[in-house]
């Protein structure tokens, strides 16, 4: 692989700049996803994608520095188990999965009961699941490099 | 014209099965494994197109209008999440593979099968 | 009309594609034409009036890509192909190829509307819907979603309102390939290399 980490300046300059901007992206379209395409899945996705733009550009260990790849097991976790707390939580309205929150009035943010609480869960464990995994992917590599 | 594209589309489905049976590099299983998630997808999508029909978001029109005039939202909502998990997919057989080279130092399926660590 | 054909100029495109991906000795060549075949398939999404998903399929060609190419990087020529068994492979085409084959027609082919329907006029099949077409809930599904679930996005109504079941079964399936994935990638706890 290559002596120096990560990409030459000018890609790493924008990757600064870029990075923030596709992740608010990823969890808009995921928060939205009521009223407009998309959706935790999209998302969470896309979420992944600036991560992987991150790991690009500054190389894995820089990466690992900053986030640690514990916490996106942690973050995984979460996610999941965020879900299951809903479904579970449907039981206050009589039945598991049940859409407990009301239906609001349609095409405004608070709307669609838990749907949109719902989204943010798929999107963190999406997110979460998928930048861990290219985390541990391009340490991988770096490491079997070393030996 | 629509039987051209059922048609075609098995024939996708036909030639990412020949890539997986009869490729012997274990890049070109993956890439089969791929084409034949592509072509489902697809089947799956096409099955449900409405001639003339719109994206199934209501955009202010009634219920009755909107249910006559939109496409089928069931296919599109299993597609979805086929396409993430294909993704999930694709991320183990990388990792699969990348532990096999390690071990063997060959992407070839019959050297490996030969060498059996 | 014009939908139909711009339909099979990007399956024959995607078809075209994957020959090149099979059949092309560089690996990297094959990786970069996947590549394009998916990008194929998210402009059909587009074209079939399905946003949601062509904005994910966008997404996911670009990170499976990335995964590729990492994979590839390690070594990129392919070995020479001794030829298999072109009496296997033969045989096992033509199994599946007819099997295909007798599925479609054998359910009632296209002009019926019992099995695959026309392409272009969907089966949506409600509660109420007559002509002998069995029960369904498409139908309902679409003219319920907005009242019901206060969704706009009709997708997404089915899928954590309705069916939300098969989405719990979908988060579990990702995560358990994830947990695959860094099962394989440990360091900790493998046995020593011994020295090849």
């Amino acid at each position: 692989m290559m002596k120096k980490t990560g990409m030459t300046l000018i890609v790493k300059n924008v990757a600064k700049l870029v990075t923030a901007f596709i992740a608010v992206f990823g969890i808009y379209i995921a928060l939205t996803g009521h009223l407009a395409p998309g959706g935790g899945f999209a998302g969470g996705v896309i979420l992944a994608a600036a991560a992987v733009l991150m790991v690009l550009a500054f190389g894995s260990g820089a990466s690992r520095k900053l986030v640690k790849e514990s916490q996106c097991h942690t973050w995984d976790a979460a996610g999941a188990l965020g879900f299951l707390a809903i479904a579970l939580c449907g039981y206050i309205g009589g039945s598991f999965f049940l859409n407990f929150l009301a239906p609001g009035d349609a095409g405004t943010l608070v709307s669609g009961g838990w749907i949109p609480l719902s989204n943010l869960a798929i999107l963190v464990k999406v997110g979460a699941g998928l930048a861990g995994v290219f985390l541990a992917l391009s340490a991988f590599r770096l490491s079997r490099s070393e030996e | 014209m629509g039987v051209a594209i059922y048609l075609l589309t098995f024939a996708l489905i036909l030639l990412g099965l020949y890539t997986i049976v009869a490729k012997k590099n274990l890049v070109k299983i993956i890439i089969g494994v791929l084409i034949i998630e592509y072509a489902v997808n697809m089947l799956l999508v096409l099955v449900g197109w409405r001639r003339g029909g719109s994206a199934p978001i209501q955009a202010g029109e009634s219920a009755q209008t909107f249910a006559a005039g939109a496409v089928d939202p069931l296919p599109q909502a299993m597609v979805l999440t086929s396409i993430v998990i294909g993704l999930g997919l694709v991320a183990l057989m990388v990792v699969m593979a990348i532990r096999l080279y390690e071990k063997y130092g060959t992407f070839d399926t019959d050297k490996i099968r030969k060498l059996r660590g | 009309m014009g939908v139909e054909v711009l339909v099979l100029i990007l399956i024959v495109f995607m078809f075209i594609g994957s020959l090149i991906a099979t059949e092309s000795g560089d690996l990297l060549s094959s990786v970069i034409a996947i590549g394009a075949v998916g990008f194929g398939l998210s402009i059909i999404d587009l074209l079939l009036r399905a946003p949601d998903l062509a904005i994910t399929q966008v997404v996911v060609e670009v990170i499976a890509l990335v995964l590729l190419i990492r994979l590839v990087l390690t070594r990129r020529e392919e070995s020479t192909d001794t030829p298999r068994d072109a009496l296997r492979i033969g045989v096992v085409l033509l199994a599946a190829g007819v099997l295909l084959v007798a599925i479609f027609l054998a359910v009632g082919g296209v002009e019926t509307g019992a099995g695959m329907p026309t392409f272009g006029e969907p089966v949506l099949a409600g509660s109420r819907t007559e002509n002998g077409v069995p029960p369904g809930v498409a139908m309902d599904y679409l003219e319920r979603s907005t009242e019901e679930t206060g969704a706009r996005n009709a997708v997404m109504g089915v899928l954590l309102d309705y069916r939300a079941y098969d989405t719990l079964g979908e988060a579990t399936v990702i995560f358990v390939s994830i947990l695959g994935a860094y099962a394989l990638l440990r360091k900790v706890g493998r046995r020593k290399e011994v020295s090849q």
